[in-house]
C-alpha cells in the first residue's frame, strides 16, 4: 500500500480503504481511515467558503457545499500555502452542466479570486498627486499597484457582489460592469469602473504616460468622466510608481 | 546529539498559536503569553495584512514558524517552491524556532491538506531523514519534527515510533517537538500506554511542547476513537499528562494550540497560564 491508493482513496469515497491500514487489533481500518477522508474533504470545503462567500451566499450552504465537494476531488490543491486554492474554480463553473442557468456564477468566482489575491498582493506606495501641476501629472507613467485588479463581465459582478456583501445594496440591473479592485492599506475594495475605466486602466497596465491612457479612455467612451476616473483611481490608491518599492 | 532542550531560543514558558482576531487585544495585554507560533503557510503572501501583523508582533514576542504543508513523509521529492517560500520566511523574520511534522500532505502534486499517517520502516526512515536533511540545508536552519496524532496502523511498519522519532533526529540532528495531546490521541487510538510513551520520550532532543483539544468519538467496533481537532480547551486527562512531561523531561516552551471555533482570546490566556502553573513550580527547583 502506497501514497497512491491512499490519495485515490481519499478522494473518493467510493473506492474500499486500502490493505495494510488497521486497527490495534489488526483489522480492516474502516471508520478510522475515514477520519483522514473527513479531514480532507472539511478543510478543503472551509477553505473554499472562506475564499468564496458571495458564491456560497448564492447558492447557499448545501449546494455550496455540493459543489466544493465535487471541485475539490477534481481539482485538489496544488500548493501547501492555499492562498491561491480555488484559482480553477471560475472554468469548473464554466463548464459545470447543473448551474449552467447561472452563467455569471463563473465571473463572480473571478471577482472573489482576485480580492483574495489583492488581500495578500505586495504592499505599495500609491501615487500621490499632492504638489503635482496637472501637466506634470499628465506626464506620469504609473502602473497599477499589484494590488490593484481589473475585471470585466458582461454580467453585473459588481451589482451582485455589493448586493451580497453590504447590507441594503440595490438589486442589480442586467447590465455588464467591469470592476475595479484595491487595495487601501489592508482591505481589498471592488468599485464599478465607469465607462472608459477600463481602457484607461489597460493603457496605464501597458506603461503608457496618464495623458495617452485618458486618450485611450476618451476614444472607448466619449463622454468619459475624466475628472471622476482621476480621483476614483487616485483616491483608491490603484496606482503606483514603477520606481517606488515598499520594502 | 545536540541537546535541543536548553538551546530553543523560545523561552520556556507559556505560547499561544497566533490568530489574526487577536491581534489588538494580545498586544494590549498578552498575560502569561510570552511567545507565538505561526503557521507558515498562512505567511507566504506577497504583503498585506498578515505580513504586517507577523512584523508588529515579532517586535515583542519570539515566533515559532510551524508549518503543515511540507509534507516531509511524502512518497515524493518535496515541493521546491515550498521550500522557497519556508526559506523566505524564515529568512527575514529570523524565527526563535522552526518545526513540522512527521507525516505527508502532497502526492503528486496534489495538497491534502491534513497529516497523513505512515508506517514506521527502514524505507521510510530513510526517505524521511533524506528530505529532513535537504529542508534543513535549504532553509539553513535546525528543525524540529512533531509527533503525530494517528488514527490507525500500518501492517507493514516494523518499529515503534519513538524509536522511529529518535533514529531520524540522530541521522538528521533535528530536534523534536512533543505534542502532549498527539500522544494521548495516539495512545488511546493505538492501545499504548501514555506514560510509558512519556516516560520512553527522548526529552533532551524536546525543544518545545504542544497541547491542544480533541474530539471523541468511537469505531465500528466501539473502541475510543479520539480525533485531534485543535478546536477545544485541554482536557484534563492531557493537562495531567503534560504535567507528568514536565517533572519527567524539564520544563519547555510550551504552546496552547486551537485552530477551529477559534475562542476570545481570555480564554486562550486562561489556557497559557494552566500551562504556566505547571511550569513555574519545576522551573523555582
Amino acid at each position: 500500500m502506497g501514497q497512491t491508493d491512499f490519495t485515490a482513496a481519499l478522494l473518493d469515497p467510493e473506492k474500499p480503504v486500502p490493505e495494510g491500514l488497521v486497527d490495534p487489533q489488526g483489522r480492516p481500518a474502516g471508520k478510522r481511515f475515514d477520519v483522514y477522508r473527513n479531514n480532507v474533504t472539511s478543510s478543503l470545503i472551509a477553505a473554499l467558503e472562506t475564499g468564496f462567500p458571495v458564491l456560497q451566499k448564492l447558492l447557499g450552504e448545501s449546494s455550496f457545499k455540493t459543489l466544493a465537494t465535487l471541485f475539490l476531488r477534481a481539482h485538489p490543491p496544488t500548493s501547501g500555502a492555499l492562498q491561491r486554492y480555488g484559482d480553477a474554480m471560475p472554468g469548473f463553473l464554466a463548464g459545470f452542466k447543473p448551474l449552467a442557468s447561472l452563467p455569471y456564477l463563473a465571473d463572480i468566482a473571478r471577482l472573489e479570486l482576485a480580492i483574495r489575491t489583492s488581500y495578500h498582493a505586495a504592499d505599495h506606495h500609491p501615487l500621490d498627486p499632492a504638489g503635482l501641476d496637472p501637466e506634470a501629472m499628465m506626464a506620469l507613467t504609473p502602473r497599477l499597484a499589484p494590488a490593484t485588479h481589473i475585471l470585466t463581465s458582461p454580467y453585473p459582478i459588481y451589482s451582485i457582489w455589493r448586493m451580497n456583501m453590504v447590507a441594503g445594496a440595490p438589486k442589480p440591473a442586467p447590465v455588464s460592469e467591469d470592476v475595479l479592485i484595491t487595495r487601501v492599506n489592508f482591505d481589498p475594495t471592488p468599485h464599478l469602473l465607469p465607462p472608459g475605466g477600463r481602457q484607461f486602466a489597460e493603457a496605464l497596465d501597458g506603461c503608457t504616460p496618464i495623458a495617452a491612457a485618458i486618450e485611450a479612455a476618451m476614444i472607448a467612451a466619449p463622454r468619459a468622466d475624466i475628472a471622476g476616473l482621476l480621483t476614483l483611481f487616485l483616491s483608491s490608491q490603484a496606482l503606483t510608481l514603477p520606481t517606488e518599492k515598499v520594502q | 546529539m545536540y541537546d535541543f532542550s536548553s538551546s530553543s531560543r523560545l523561552p520556556k514558558t507559556a505560547g499561544i498559536g497566533y490568530k489574526p482576531q487577536h491581534f489588538t487585544e494580545l498586544r494590549a495585554e498578552p498575560g502569561p503569553v510570552t511567545w507565538l507560533e505561526i503557521h507558515a503557510e498562512n505567511y507566504m503572501g506577497d504583503g498585506g495584512r498578515p505580513l504586517a501583523q507577523l512584523r508588529a508582533l515579532a517586535e515583542t514576542f519570539p515566533i515559532s514558524v510551524h508549518g503543515v504543508g511540507l509534507s516531509i513523509g511524502g512518497e515524493g521529492p518535496l515541493d521546491k517552491d515550498h521550500i522557497a517560500r519556508l526559506k523566505h520566511l524564515c529568512d527575514w523574520l529570523n524565527p526563535a524556532s522552526f518545526s513540522e511534522h512527521l507525516a505527508w500532505s502532497t502526492h503528486e502534486a496534489h495538497f491534502l491538506n491534513d497529516l497523513l499517517p505512515l508506517p514506521y520502516s527502514p524505507e521510510t526512515l530513510t526517505r524521511v531523514a533524506d528530505h529532513i536533511d535537504e529542508v534543513q540545508e535549504a532553509v539553513g536552519r535546525p528543525m524540529l519534527l512533531e509527533n503525530p496524532s494517528t488514527y490507525l496502523a500500518f501492517e507493514d511498519s516494523t518499529m515503534d515510533e519513538i524509536t522511529f522519532l529518535t533514529e531520524i533526529a540522530k541521522r538528521t540532528g533535528c530536534g523534536l517537538l512533543l505534542d502532549v495531546n498527539n500522544v494521548f490521541v495516539s495512545c488511546t487510538n493505538q492501545i499504548w500506554d501514555p506514560i510509558e510513551y512519556i516516560e520512553k520520550f527522548p526529552h533532551r532532543l524536546v525543544g518545545e511542547i504542544h497541547l491542544g483539544g480533541h474530539d471523541e468519538d468511537e469505531d465500528e467496533h466501539g473502541a475510543p476513537l479520539l480525533i485531534d481537532s485543535h478546536g477545544r480547551e485541554v482536557v484534563d486527562p492531557v493537562w495531567a499528562l503534560y504535567d507528568h512531561t514536565i517533572k519527567v523531561g524539564g520544563t519547555k516552551p510550551t504552546l496552547i494550540e486551537w485552530d477551529n471555533d477559534v475562542p476570545e482570546f481570555p480564554i486562550l490566556r486562561e489556557e497559557a497560564a494552566r500551562a504556566d502553573a505547571i511550569l513555574a513550580p519545576v522551573q523555582a527547583e
